[in-house]
């Protein structure tokens, strides 16, 4: 066997085993962005899938129980529930009226069972003015 | 002022286009003072965009609030250095500093070639300009720094004064994105030499020669940058991580895989005439993922934490990735036959070929986060649903990546060029593997087994500190045997005489020190509770008790701190102070933790609120072992690259000796 053979017969290995690797990370990590009418019309559909939501906190909403908080997203006159029970602090930029993220999964009850939450870090308060519509297409 | 300083700017543009056409016509009609006033066009750039900055400066430093890049950046309470910092705090700003930092970087280019590579020059400008001819496109025409708020007819109004966040109010951050940029904009130099060494059909490596230390120092600032990002997330946000994998980071992170890449494959170049077409692939991959970077950073194409303008710039850095990327592709392929390979592949146990698998699994994880986080561009394309991976699938393939790469830090540098004898192996690895093996079983036994990736991460750290001292012991004792002088200064000694050698090896020994503070993090331990005054928790082998709740206010913020009593065994640690504000301007709550820092282990503190009946403190309390090798590991790498630009006192002439005789092929010899 010569040398460039085994070198080839290496390297198809190693990126096998990597590809291997990305396949399973991929199925075990992908999440669906979706916005909140989405969400309603799913059904059966959103039974173990891992979520992306976004939306803007309802103001006053935000009711911190221990390790739990509950608060209400709204999106479009669209409203869902979220509990968040993460081992990570919530964000500092995460407060009334902030644009949030939540990851996690719906549960049977319509209640929104979040295990991560990002709100937008406002590094700027300049106005964007694509936010609208990108807002829109990501469901933030 | 506005109005010289964007004058200032549309006059840069024109030298800069003028340095692109004078030097390319210069160079193809033999009219060399057309090339002498395209690099005269270069300097005056430079100084056009230093009045540029200079007066943003002064105009952020005075607060002149007519302008809307002062208004939405600074406000008049916030101090001198921080006013100062805006200046690329915002995307006019940062994209101002863009084009200063390659005008500088250019200006200093021309000047240090101005009497060397004539032939080659012409085309380095031209690329050089060719590229601040974009970044002022944008910052000329769409994105103006100078913009004056205008309400209503021609009436000027005074705006307010939108500060700067609080939580960017941090000593890193006021560095990260400056040495962040210098590292991106640092690779439009080898990059602009590598294209003039094939536009000219340059036959050797004068352009790796050349930009040498000019892709080391780079290397060093984007380093320098993503560490102090890591530092900034770790002591500020209040979860205590440092890495998430964010688009954003991601973008910093790609072109730093490249270049790492780069740096090692050179070498192949430079002793061996190998691997040339790929060191023009990795050099224009690594630049396209710098422009990439700043695309991803301020186009708002994958959502991210990092909330920066979302703007139609993005169309503009697609036509100019579009038009770079297809013209080096063009260029590379016609010039194939002037990149030949000196030499073959002889073994697949061989310095060669260890330095080609580094590159490939760099490569291969450079991929993985690229295709990661354009996954839901690319599932959006593809089935029409948005899919986004997370953490977990960067993960899962970085960490194995990570170990490999380990693992060849050490073989690489021991193993011998052409191919290895078992015997040379065994004599040059049985040392550092018992060495690794006799720290694994330890662990092991002390119960480590159930981490089997740390397991053999620390393993594969104690292998490369045992094959990196065991290089310097070798060197050094055989200068001390010939000198006589002491075993420290042999060792200086040695490092003197091959500065790039033994500097790449305090480099690696860095690394081992990251690998050891990231694989800590697999026994992180957290805890939060609610706690009134006077009560206390457990956390690990901690007792931690809440002796008192304070509160207070000042200008800029209403604070309430917690002190906490923190003690081990019963022997007392003294007290910790985590904190919680609300900034009065941008009503912006932050958390200020209180980190104990200590070698083997992190004490973490976050008051993260108040429960609802207002008596209660919320904390979350973390450990983090081992975590501060990863900023000691910087340091070391830090200074291990400065090591290596340090002239080496023995000249060392890369004759490519191994290759003659073997291929029977005289290989060019070159100084």
């Amino acid at each position: 066997m010569n040398t460039y053979a085994k070198f080839g017969a290496l390297v198809a290995v190693i990126l096998g085993v990597l590809v291997w690797l990305a396949m399973g990370g991929i199925s075990d990590s992908k999440t669906y962005y979706k916005t909140i009418a989405e969400l309603g019309q799913m059904g059966d559909q959103a039974k173990g899938k891992r979520l992306r939501v976004g939306g803007d906190v309802q103001p006053g909403s935000i009711v911190r129980n221990g390790a739990e908080v509950t608060f209400v997203m709204h999106q479009e006159s669209k409203t869902l529930k979220v509990v968040y029970s993460g081992i990570d602090p919530l964000p500092d930029t995460f407060k009334d009226g902030a644009q949030a993220l939540a990851d996690g999964k719906l549960g049977p009850d319509g209640v929104f069972q979040a295990n991560k939450i990002q709100a937008k870090c406002a590094s700027k308060y300049e106005a964007k003015p694509q936010l609208k519509k990108d807002a829109n297409r990501a469901g933030i | 002022m506005e109005n010289i300083g964007a004058l200032a700017i549309l006059l840069a543009f024109c030298f800069a286009i003028y340095a692109v056409i004078g030097s390319v016509v210069g160079k193809l009609r033999k009219k060399p003072f057309l090339v002498v006033s395209a690099e005269r066009s270069v300097y005056s750039t430079w100084i056009l965009l230093t009045i540029a900055s200079g007066i943003l400066i002064y105009s952020l430093l005075t607060g002149d609030f007519r302008m809307g890049y002062v208004a939405a950046h600074t406000d008049a309470s916030m101090s001198k250095i921080y006013k100062f910092t805006a200046w690329w705090g915002g995307q006019e700003g940062s994209l101002l500093l863009w084009a200063w930092l390659l005008a500088t970087y250019s200006a200093i280019v021309v000047f240090m070639n101005r009497r060397k590579f004539r032939d080659m020059m012409p085309w380095v400008t031209s690329v050089l300009m060719a590229t601040e001819t974009f970044f002022l496109i944008l910052i000329a025409f769409v994105f103006s720094p100078f913009q004056i708020l205008i309400a209503g007819r021609g009436n000027i109004v005074e705006g307010m004064g939108k500060g700067l966040n609080p939580l960017l109010q941090y000593w890193t951050m006021v560095i990260h994105p400056p040495m962040l940029y210098l590292g991106y904009v640092g690779f439009t130099v080898p990059f602009a030499f590598a294209m003039g060494s094939l536009i000219t059909k340059q036959p050797g490596d004068s352009w790796i020669h050349t930009t040498r230390r000019w892709t080391i120092v780079t290397w060093l600032f984007q380093s320098t940058g993503i560490l102090l990002g890591q530092g900034w997330a770790y002591a500020v946000l209040g979860w205590g991580g440092y890495w998430a994998w964010d688009p954003v980071e991601n973008a910093s992170l790609l072109p730093w895989i490249t270049a790492t890449a780069f740096l090692h494959s050179v070498m192949m170049q430079e002793k061996k005439g190998m691997m040339k077409v790929w060191n023009m692939v990795l050099i224009s991959a690594t630049f396209f993922l710098c422009i990439f970077g700043t695309f991803l950073t301020r186009s708002g194409v994958v959502s991210s934490v990092h909330a920066f303008a979302q703007s139609p710039i993005g169309t503009y850095f697609v036509v100019f990735l579009a038009i770079g990327i297809a013209a080096t592709i063009y260029l590379i392929l016609d010039r194939l036959s002037y990149l030949k390979s000196e030499a073959n592949l002889e073994s697949v146990v061989s310095r060669e070929s260890s330095f080609m698998f580094n590159n490939l699994i760099l490569l291969a994880s450079c991929f993985a986060v690229l295709w990661g986080t354009l996954f839901p561009v690319i599932s959006e394309a593809v089935t029409g649903e948005k899919i986004s991976v997370d953490a977990p699938f960067f993960n899962r393939i970085n960490v194995p990546i990570g170990l490999g790469l380990l693992f060849l830090t050490g073989v690489g540098p021991l193993i011998a060029w052409r191919r290895s004898s078992v015997e040379s192996l065994r004599r040059a690895f049985f040392w550092p593997s018992i060495a690794a093996l006799v720290v694994m079983v330890g662990l092991a036994i002390a119960g480590v087994y159930e981490h089997p990736f740390a397991l053999v991460s620390f393993g594969l750290c104690m292998f490369v500190t045992a094959t990196i001292f065991s290089e310097f012991w070798k060197g050094a004792s055989v200068i001390k045997a010939k000198s006589g002088i002491g075993l420290i200064p042999a060792t200086i000694e040695l490092t003197h005489r091959n500065t790039r050698r033994y500097g790449g090896y305090v480099v690696h020994m860095g690394i081992v020190f990251m690998f050891i503070g990231y694989t800590g993090a697999a026994f992180n331990q957290n805890v939060t509770k609610e706690v009134a005054p006077g009560g206390s928790f457990q956390l690990g082998h901690y007792t931690l008790r809440i002796a008192d709740m304070l509160k207070g206010e000042n200008d800029n913020y209403v604070w309430q701190k917690l002190v906490v009593e923190a003690s081990e065994g019963g022997k007392s640690l003294g007290t910790m102070e985590p904190e919680r504000r609300l900034y009065k301007s941008s009503q912006q709550p932050t958390s200020e933790v209180s980190i104990r820092r200590r070698l083997n282990e992190d004490l973490y503190l976050n008051f993260a609120g108040i429960s609802n009946d207002n008596q209660r403190a919320v904390i979350q309390a973390y450990t983090f072992p081992l975590v501060t090798w990863i900023w000691i590991g910087f340091w070391v790498l830090a200074m291990g690259t400065l090591v290596c630009l340090i002239p080496s006192k023995v000249r060392l002439s890369y004759a490519r000796t191994q290759v003659i005789g073997v291929t029977q092929k005289h290989a060019p010899v070159e100084k």
